[in-house]
C-alpha cells in the first residue's frame, strides 16, 4: 500500500501495532477471568506441591519410638539408615501403652524395644521390609562383635568395620540419571502449561477477531489502520497477557515446589522456563495466526467454534499422544521425530529439554522448522484476514479467502 | 480553513461477475453538502469503501485537494460505515480517545476532542458507560462522534440518518451544516430525499453502478420539465387537449395537470383556461428531487 508521508496525520506502521497491542493489554489485563484464572491455576499447582509433600514427605520419613533399652540405639539407628537411603527420625517412648497409643494414631512407624542382640519390634499391621533389614543387621553386628570378643579376638570392632567396609562392585551400562523423575514431572508440568497457554491465548485471538467482526468496528478501524497492522497489534498484544500469565504462573509453581522442599532442582526448573518462554512465544505466535484466519472467516460468535475446532485439535492430537510418548520414554525415536513436526514442537521440545537428552542440531532443527511454519502460516493466516474480514454475512469457504 | 476537495473519478468494481461499479465519477467542493442517493444496491456504500481505502478499486482514483489519496491523507477523513460498529464493552471516552489516537493524535490532543464531542452530542453524563449499555440513539452520536473525533477534513458517512429519531436528525443536520461551513466537503448517503433536498448543496443519483444525475438541487429540479396544476370549473371536457407545447398527464374532475415542455409558455394555458370557465387555481409545480429521482431511476429500468 502507500507509504504515509512524513508530516504527520497518519499513523506510523509501527504506532498503529503498539496501539493496538496496548489495547489488548489494558482490557484484557484488568479483566476478572484473567485474574481469576491466574488464581485458579497457581492454586492448582500448589494443590500438587501440597500433594507432593504429603505423598513423599510423609513417607519418605519413618518415625521410630525407642523404648527402654533401645534408647541408646538412636544414634546408629539414624546413620545406618542414612546408608540405606531412609530417612528416620527417632523419639523416646515411655511404656507399652504410649507406644500402642502413637502407633493407632500413626504418629509412629515402629517401636523398638529390648537390648541390642535381642531386638523386638512393636508396628500397627506391617514393618517396612528396609527398616526390618536395618534392624537385623543391627542386631546381627552385635551378636557378631560379642561372639568374636568372647571368641578371643583382639579388636572386634576392627574386624567388624573392614568386613562392613565390603562392598559390591556394580558397573553399569547406561547409568540412570537420579534427577530422572524430577526431570520428567518439570517437562511434563511445562508441556501441559504450554499447552493452555497456546490453546487458551490462540483462542482468544481468534475470538477477537470475531467479536470485532461482529460488531462491525473493524471498518472503522480499516479506514485508518491497514489489516496486517491491527492484526499483529492483537496477536502481540494478547500474545504477551498469555506470556504474563505463563511467567507468574511457573515462576509461583518453582517458588512453591522449592520451599516446599519438593523441587530440588530449582536451576533445572528456571533453565526449563526459559525455554518454556521461548518455546510458548514460537508456537503462540504459529498458532495465533493461524487462529486469527480462522476467527475471520466467520462474523458470529455462534459460528466460531466451528471454525476453531479443528486448529485445536491438533494443538490437543500433539499434547495427548506426545505426553504419552514422552512418560514412556523422553528419547524413543517416536517422540524425537514428533518434536521436530513444526507444529508439534512447541509443545514437545520444552517437555524434552527437562525431561531428556536433546541434541543441539535437533533444537536448531526444531526452531528452524518452526520459525518457517511461523513464516508461511502468518502469510496464509494474514491472506485469510485481509481477504475476510470485511465478508459479513454467512461463514466463508477457505478457498474464497484465499483466493480474495 | 482552507476549502478542501475530494473527487472521485472513474471508478470500477466488480465482485466475480457483478459489476457493482462502473465508472462513478463526482467532485465535492469543500464548504458543500453532497448527498449521494440512488436504490438499495446501487453502488452507495462500495463507492464510499473506496474513498476510504477499506475497499480497493479496479480501476479509477479518489483524489484529495486534487491529489491521489493516500493512507496518510485518507487518515484526516472521517468515515461512518453503513454497518454501524463500536467496540461494545469500552467506554465511550476510552474509545474516541484510542479511534483519535489510531488516526495519529497525540494522547492529549485525543483526549481533548473526543471530551469536546462528548459535550457536543450530549453524552457527558455517558462517558463512562460501555457502549453496549447505551440506548441506540445514543449509539448512533457516539458514531458520529467517532467520525468527527480526529478534526476531519473530509468527511464520508454512509446513510448516517438511518435510524435516528427526529431530534437526533436535528443535531446530525445542524453538526454536518457546520462542517460544511468550516470549509470541510461532506459526502452522505440517504434514502430520506426530502432531508436531502432541504440539506444538501449538490446531490448526485447513482443507477446502477453509474452516476446519472449530478449538480445541484435547484438546477436539477428546474433542469427538469416542470409541472401545471389547472383547476377549471365548468369547462367541457377536453378544453385543453389542444394546447401547444404541453400534454396532459391526467386529468380528474375539474383539475387538469399538464406537463410543460422546457420554453413552453404556460400565460397560453391560463388564457385557455379563462376562456373555457372559472380558473379556481392555477399553479406551476417544480417536481421534488424524490420525483425527479423517481424520474431517473425508472427512466433506466424502461426497457
Ligand atoms: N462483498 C461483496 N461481495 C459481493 N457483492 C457485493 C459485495 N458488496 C456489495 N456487493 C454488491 O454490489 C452492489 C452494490 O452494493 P452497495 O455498494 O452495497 O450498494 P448500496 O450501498 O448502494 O446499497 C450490490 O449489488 C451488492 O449486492
Ligand atoms: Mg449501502
Amino acid at each position: 500500500m502507500t507509504r504515509a508521508g512524513a508530516d504527520g496525520g497518519a499513523i506510523s506502521a509501527t504506532g498503529a501495532i503498539r496501539l493496538v497491542a496496548q489495547r489488548e493489554l489494558n482490557i484484557r489485563l484488568r479483566t476478572r477471568s484473567f485474574l481469576i484464572g491466574t488464581a485458579a491455576i497457581i492454586a492448582v499447582i500448589a494443590g500438587y506441591v501440597l500433594l507432593q509433600v504429603s505423598i513423599f514427605g510423609g513417607a519418605d520419613r519413618t518415625e521410630v519410638g525407642l523404648s527402654g533399652q533401645a534408647a541408646v540405639l538412636a544414634e546408629p539407628l539414624r546413620t545406618t539408615a542414612s546408608d540405606f537411603d531412609l530417612r528416620v527420625e527417632t523419639s523416646e517412648v515411655a511404656d507399652t501403652g504410649e507406644a500402642r497409643s502413637k502407633l493407632e494414631a500413626g504418629e509412629l512407624d515402629a517401636v523398638v524395644s529390648g537390648n541390642a542382640a535381642e531386638l523386638r519390634v512393636l508396628v500397627k499391621s506391617e514393618l517396612d521390609p528396609n527398616l526390618r533389614a536395618i534392624l537385623t543387621d543391627m542386631s546381627r553386628q552385635q551378636v557378631l562383635a560379642a561372639q568374636l570378643a568372647s571368641a578371643g579376638v583382639a579388636d572386634p570392632a576392627a574386624v567388624l568395620a573392614e568386613a562392613n567396609a565390603t562392598e559390591v562392585q556394580v558397573s553399569m551400562l547406561a547409568a540412570k540419571d537420579p534427577q530422572a523423575d524430577q526431570r520428567m514431572v518439570i517437562g511434563m508440568i511445562m508441556v501441559f502449561l504450554l499447552f493452555m497457554a497456546i490453546s487458551t491465548y490462540g483462542a482468544l485471538v481468534a475470538q477477537g477477531v470475531v467479536e470485532e467482526k461482529a460488531s462491525r468496528v473493524v471498518e472503522v478501524l480499516l479506514a485508518t489502520v491497514r489489516p496486517w497492522q491491527l492484526l499483529l497489534g492483537k496477536v502481540i498484544g494478547i500474545g504477551l497477557v498469555g506470556l504474563a500469565q505463563l511467567v507468574i504462573v511457573a515462576g509461583a509453581g518453582i517458588a512453591m515446589a522449592t520451599a516446599a522442599g519438593v523441587m530440588t532442582l530449582s536451576d533445572v526448573a528456571l533453565g526449563t522456563l526459559a525455554w518454556g518462554v521461548l518455546w510458548y512465544l514460537l508456537g503462540y505466535f504459529l498458532y495465533a495466526t493461524i487462529y486469527a484466519g480462522a476467527g475471520a472467516l466467520v462474523s458470529r460468535q455462534e459460528d466460531a467454534q466451528s471454525v476453531l475446532t479443528p486448529v485445536t485439535m491438533v494443538l490437543v492430537i500433539g499434547f495427548v499422544v506426545g505426553l504419552n510418548l514422552m512418560l514412556q520414554d523422553p528419547d524413543s525415536t517416536a517422540t524425537r521425530t514428533m518434536s521436530l513436526v513444526p507444529l508439534l514442537s512447541p509443545i514437545l521440545m520444552p517437555g524434552r529439554v527437562a525431561a531428556g537428552q536433546v541434541a543441539a542440531w535437533e533444537l536448531s532443527l526444531a526452531i528452524a522448522l518452526t520459525l518457517a511454519g511461523i513464516a508461511l502460516f502468518t502469510w496464509l493466516g494474514g491472506t485469510i484476514y485481509r481477504n475476510a474480514v470485511l465478508r459479513t454475512g454467512s461463514r466463508m469457504k477457505l478457498a474464497d479467502a484465499l483466493r480474495g | 480553513m482552507r476549502p478542501h476537495t475530494l473527487e472521485v473519478d472513474g471508478l470500477r468494481k466488480r465482485y466475480g461477475d457483478l459489476v457493482a461499479l462502473d465508472g462513478v465519477s463526482f467532485a465535492v467542493n469543500g464548504g458543500e453538502l453532497f448527498g449521494f442517493v440512488g436504490s438499495n444496491g446501487a453502488g452507495k456504500t462500495t463507492t464510499m469503501r473506496i474513498m476510504l481505502g477499506v475497499l480497493a478499486a479496479d480501476s479509477g482514483a479518489v483524489r484529495f485537494d486534487g491529489e491521489p489519496a493516500t493512507r496518510h491523507t485518507r487518515a484526516r477523513m472521517g468515515y461512518m460505515p453503513e454497518e454501524r460498529g463500536l467496540y461494545p464493552k469500552m467506554k465511550v471516552l476510552d474509545q474516541l480517545v484510542y479511534l483519535a489516537r489510531l488516526h495519529g493524535l497525540a494522547t492529549n490532543h485525543a483526549h481533548a476532542a473526543a471530551e469536546h464531542w462528548i459535550a457536543r452530542l450530549g453524552l457527558s453524563d455517558r462517558r463512562e458507560t460501555e457502549v453496549q449499555k447505551l440506548s441506540l440513539g445514543n449509539q448512533q452520536r457516539v458514531q458520529l462522534a467517532a467520525a468527527l473525533v480526529h478534526g476531519p477534513d473530509a468527511l464520508v458517512l454512509d446513510e448516517p440518518f438511518s435510524g435516528l429519531d427526529p431530534l437526533a436528525v436535528d443535531v446530525m443536520s445542524q453538526v454536518l451544516r457546520e462542517k460544511a461551513a468550516a470549509g470541510v466537503p461532506v459526502v452522505f448517503s440517504s434514502h430520506q430525499l426530502d432531508l436531502v433536498e432541504r440539506l444538501c448543496d449538490r446531490v448526485g443519483i447513482i443507477r446502477s453502478g453509474q452516476m446519472v444525475a449530478v449538480g445541484g438541487v435547484g438546477e436539477l429540479t428546474t433542469g427538469a420539465s416542470s409541472q401545471l396544476r389547472v383547476d377549471v370549473s365548468g369547462a367541457p371536457d377536453g378544453w385543453a387537449d389542444e394546447l401547444p407545447g404541453v400534454r396532459v398527464l391526467r386529468a380528474a374532475q375539474t383539475s387538469t395537470v399538464f406537463e410543460l415542455a422546457a420554453g413552453a409558455d404556460d400565460q397560453a394555458v391560463l388564457h385557455a383556461a379563462l376562456a373555457a370557465g372559472q380558473v379556481t387555481r392555477f399553479d406551476r409545480h417544480r417536481p421534488t428531487l424524490a420525483e425527479l429521482f423517481r424520474d431517473v431511476v425508472t427512466a433506466g429500468e424502461r426497457p
